[in-house]
């Protein structure tokens, strides 16, 4: 200690060096809230880019009716090359590449079309507007008005609501199945099982989420659906009670998961004192335990939902993906999810039948996005009240 | 109340079960029996599938090309398809496991847990991980092809009119695949720093330590076995999923492996999609369709129990830390 | 280390000032190193620490006592700066070290805790070896030279008492050694990086009397050469191995002033009601 010498006050002065001598710290920092955004961003950047898609529909300003205003042959050159390749539906590339004749040999083929076309009073329509999306219509040939999804044909079919009760038939389906079983599981596990098995019980359930949905909907296609034909009688083999039972399956993890995290969240002294009164463990956790954690288990139910309502593999091979407007659950149907996998390949970049699938998928977003936030708020105000009360 | 008043009251043990306990075990038993049928489902779907896919499950099946005609009982095989995907869930985890341990490192280290910007990073990182797979495939295709790819290909070669980075490719899978595993990462990684022993940190900083140092030198290491936990559920729920890669990368056949960033690949997941819908007859490539699922199903197992069994030693480590 | 026994009194008549005003011939002797004026600390709304006033003399022990809650840890944690990393909270006043306010604009607080060193209630070992539990702080200092690592390890355990019963085993785990052992192993970690003062908040409450006595002789001989505020729970302790103790209730300084006489002649009733144990 050589420096005891010295005034204390000269020994102390290497603290006052400033706050900022550590320039790297300071960055990485930065750097590294930088990356915490990220999670903020990314989501927005999802809002975005699906959304951007579909809002050309949304507003309306996109049109798939048939017919155009037919330009005559004889116009072609008093029209501007700009309108003359839109008509024509050209890219800029192929508009320069085609000659003159061609051109003229194009128009008269549309102008052909069109004349054609006009005959039926369908191809008028402008099957995007809202209107189209969400209320039935009585097409040329039909006697009544109905809802048809039926993108691929002479007139793309856009109407909606087949694909909305396909997919609320099948999650509802799963929900009915997977909630009352994962709810009962995550009441025996958290509450009633011996520590010892709830070790055992718990990763195994939980196992159920590590099967891929690609390999349920396949034991859905292969197993399930002849195993169910079999038991029950019906007439189509795939439909929306194979694929509800499957997606249950898929679902029932996420119930379970979040409802025995509710469950066990409940404090101890609860359960010791409805106990110390001479209640069962069973009368403990159904009048006690249960009614604390109800949010908990609200918040599983309302996730369940998201899940059910967003898997696609389960239902696009287990639900026959024909989109029949039906109440019964043992017709083929189509949901939203196995539309969007189904036909996106099909389809143009830009066209209307793409931004069609885009408009789905935001709705989609939007349904789950809201499922999460109501589920979020829920579980972050039980934990807080737990935490206070524990 | 005198001691023969209670006695004579009762006539018998006071301790002995009261009858209104039958109820209790009906229900006991019945949330018992729900528990036994979740089991015995998971069971009997696994079972299905290693009785079925066992034969078929060969070496050669593991280790030859996919033959052209793929439903070729005989010929058919699987390595194109476990090369993609290897690759596919490794180059989303050189993505995910650096930005997700970064972002739960900021949460549980810098972030102040009342302020409003925490609770929104946490609630955006709650409803990633609810966002249906599919409109991940959806933003996939809408951002990483058509606006990065698009305009990486207009930056690279405008006179090009042939897309190279503008259509689907093994790097813009991977990145569709990373943003949706994030959330996984996050909170796994979160999990395993909330259970450093408290008093660590402290110790660091009061040996002048500043906080970055604190974090490289006695958190990290730490934390290691949760962000490796997370990594595996990151990877092991990628690589099954097969809806965010139908449109961003996955291909239907390839005769060749990908060897860049923008070449398509072929897929254990999209390949058990195609046997079981797109096959000529069922019955006949049952037994390929059976040992591919069994493979995938390896794959995604193998990984979940590692990740299972790391999380239960470091919640043990958790409990006995405080 | 006499050089400042023989200051002159000129320097002294600085120091005498204020809550330790009264203190004798003594300790007067000793210059004051730390000194506290109006020290407010508020967690949110809550007001933790009242308008506490005091000097901390050097290579002297000076012990906290009060009640739990009474605030004699959060002020502890004032010295170097400790509270800061929790959210919201807020000091007032200020703390002079050597005549420099520690809550200061330009004061590097990462240098400011290499210099005031801290032993923690639970004994707190890094999940490594005895070693490089102490190698540590020397390797974040920039001491990375093997042979002067070597050094200071094995003047540090000696100086926590620890040498001898690990000297064969440096590379061990420091998770094997018992309570007492780790608690001598975080002082001697507190130790290699020279500081000058030592915070020790409740260093013996999680130890057995066995311990505690190892820790409390440590803690004598650490005094010729650090500065030594250490708050404690223990009355007996607080008389034994302090010089000068101040007595905290709910937030505020009740008295302050020399060991002995706070033991045997406090100057307000509060002080003579926890000392002799009617409260507390």
């Amino acid at each position: 200690m050589k420096s005891t010498a010295q005034d204390p006050a000269a020994r102390w002065l290497t603290v006052r060096r400033g706050q900022h001598r550590r320039p790297w710290e300071w960055v990485a920092e930065k750097l590294i809230f930088c990356v915490a955004l990220s999670a903020i961003i990314v989501v927005l950047l999802i809002f975005v880019f699906v959304g951007k898609e579909s809002i050309p529909i949304m507003f309306g300003r996109t049109t798939s009716a048939a017919i155009q205003d037919i330009i005559r042959v004889e116009d072609f050159d008093t029209t501007s090359p700009a309108r003359l390749r839109k008509y024509l539906d050209l890219s800029e590339q192929q508009y320069k590449d085609l000659d003159r004749e061609a051109k003229l040999e194009l128009m008269s083929l549309k102008a052909e079309a069109g004349k054609e076309a006009a005959n039926d009073k369908d191809a008028r329509v402008n099957t995007v507007a809202w209107r189209h999306l969400l209320l039935p219509y009585q097409w040329s040939g039909y006697d009544h008005p109905e809802y048809i999804w039926q993108p691929i044909s002479m007139i793309h079919k856009y109407n909606i609501i087949p694909l909305l009760i396909g997919s609320l038939k099948a999650t509802l389906v799963a929900l009915l199945f997977a909630v009352p079983i994962s709810l009962a599981a995550a009441i025996y596990v958290s509450q009633l099982a011996s520590p010892r098995w709830r070790e055992w019980l718990k990763p195994g359930i939980e196992l159920l989420a590590g099967i891929p949905s690609v390999v349920l909907g396949f034991f859905a296609l292969l197993v399930m659906a002849t195993l169910f034909q079999n038991v029950f009688g019906y007439e189509s083999r795939l439909n929306a009670f194979v694929a509800g039972i499957a997606l249950g399956l898929a679902i029932i993890p996420v119930v379970f998961s979040i409802a025995e995290d509710a469950l066990t969240s409940v404090p101890a002294s609860y359960i010791q004192g409805a106990l110390a009164l001479g209640s069962t463990r069973w009368q403990a956790a159904w009048k006690i335990v249960l009614p604390a954690a109800i949010p908990g288990v609200f918040a599983a139910v309302v996730l369940g939902f998201g899940r059910g309502i967003g898997e696609t593999m389960v239902v696009l091979m287990a639900s026959g993906n024909a989109s029949i407007m039906s109440a019964s659950l043992f017709d083929s149907t189509r949901t939203i999810t196995a539309t969007i996998a189904a036909e996106l390949a099909e389809t143009v970049f830009g066209e209307h039948h793409y931004q069609m699938l885009f408009l789905l998928g935001t709705l989609l977003f939007a349904v789950t996005f809201v499922a999460n936030m109501i589920a979020d708020q829920v579980i972050h105000r039980l934990k807080k009240r737990m935490e206070g009360k524990a | 109340m005198n001691r023969a008043a209670l006695s004579s009251q009762t006539g018998c043990n006071p301790f002995a079960r009261v009858h209104g306990d039958a109820t209790s075990r009906i229900w006991t038993g019945l949330t018992l029996g729900s528990t036994l049928v979740i089991l015995g489902i998971l069971a009997l779907i696994l079972g299905n599938i290693a009785w079925n896919g066992l034969p078929g499950l060969s070496f050669r099946f593991l280790i030859s090309g996919a033959d052209k005609d793929m439903f070729d009982v005989e010929k058919a095989g699987v390595l194109p398809m476990i090369v993609g995907t290897a690759a596919r869930v490794i180059l989303m985890s050189l993505f995910v496991i650096p930005i997700g341990v970064v972002t739960a490192i900021y949460l549980n280290e810098y972030a102040k847990s009342t302020s409003k910007l925490t609770r929104f990073i946490r609630a955006a990182v709650n409803n990633l991980a609810g966002v249906p797979s599919i409109v991940f495939g959806l933003f996939g295709l809408g951002f990483f092809i058509h606006f990065a790819g698009g305009s990486l290909d207009l930056l690279l070669n405008p006179k090009n009119s042939e897309p190279v980075w503008g259509k689907p490719g093994i790097l813009w899978a991977s990145l569709t695949l990373a943003v949706m595993t994030m959330p996984l990462v996050i909170v796994a990684t979160e999990e395993s720093l909330k259970a450093i022993t408290p008093g660590l940190r402290d110790a660091s900083l009061a040996l002048g330590a500043t906080k970055l140092e604190t974090i490289r030198k006695v958190v990290l290491p730490q934390a290691l076995p949760g962000i490796l936990t997370g990594g595996i559920l990151a990877v092991s729920r990628a690589s099954g999923e097969v809806a965010p890669i139908l449109f961003t990368g996955a291909a239907y056949y390839m005769a060749h492996y990908p060897h860049s960033l923008s070449d398509q690949f072929m897929d254990l997941g999209y390949h058990v999609f195609i046997l079981s819908t797109q096959s000529p007859n069922i019955d006949q490539t049952r037994p390929i369709l059976y040992a591919t699922v069994l493979a995938l199903l390896l794959l995604t197992f193998t990984l979940n129990i590692m990740a299972i069994l790391l999380r239960a030693k470091i919640r043990k480590g958790m409990r006995a830390g405080h | 280390m006499t050089s400042i026994m023989s200051k002159p009194p000129a320097k002294n008549s600085i120091v005498t000032v204020g809550a330790a005003g009264q203190a004798s011939a003594a300790s007067a002797e000793a210059p004051e190193i730390i000194r506290a004026n109006g020290v407010s600390l508020y967690y949110g709304q809550n007001k933790a620490l009242k308008q506490i006033s005091l000097g901390i003399r050097e290579r002297l022990v000076t012990a906290f006592i009060g009640p739990s809650g009474c605030g004699k840890s959060t002020f502890l944690r004032c010295f170097n700066r400790m509270n800061d990393l929790i959210d919201n909270v807020r000091v007032e006043g200020s703390i002079e070290i050597a005549g420099h306010d520690i809550y200061g604009p330009d004061i590097d607080v990462i240098e400011l805790r290499k210099r005031v060193g801290m032993v923690f209630q639970k004994s707190n070992p890094f999940p490594k070896s005895i070693y490089e539990n102490i190698a540590y702080g020397l390797k974040l200092h920039g001491t990375t030279q093997r042979s002067e690592v070597d050094k200071v390890v094995e003047t540090s355990l000696r100086g926590a008492a620890l040498w001898d019963e690990v000297k064969d085993r440096l590379h061990a785990s420091a998770l094997g050694l018992s309570g007492g052992q780790q608690q001598r192993l975080c002082i001697a970690r507190a130790i290699a990086i020279r500081p000058e003062i030592l915070l020790m908040d409740e260093p013996a409450s999680a130890l057995d009397p066995i311990a505690t006595a190892r820790i409390e002789e440590l803690i004598l001989e650490l005094k010729k050469e650090f500065t030594i505020i250490i708050v404690t729970h223990n009355m007996q302790q607080a008389a034994r191995i302090s010089d000068h103790t101040a007595f905290f209730y709910l937030g505020e300084l009740i008295e302050y002033d020399q060991t002995v006489k706070i033991f045997t002649n406090p100057g307000k009733q509060q002080t003579e009601d926890y000392v002799t144990g009617r409260f507390g």
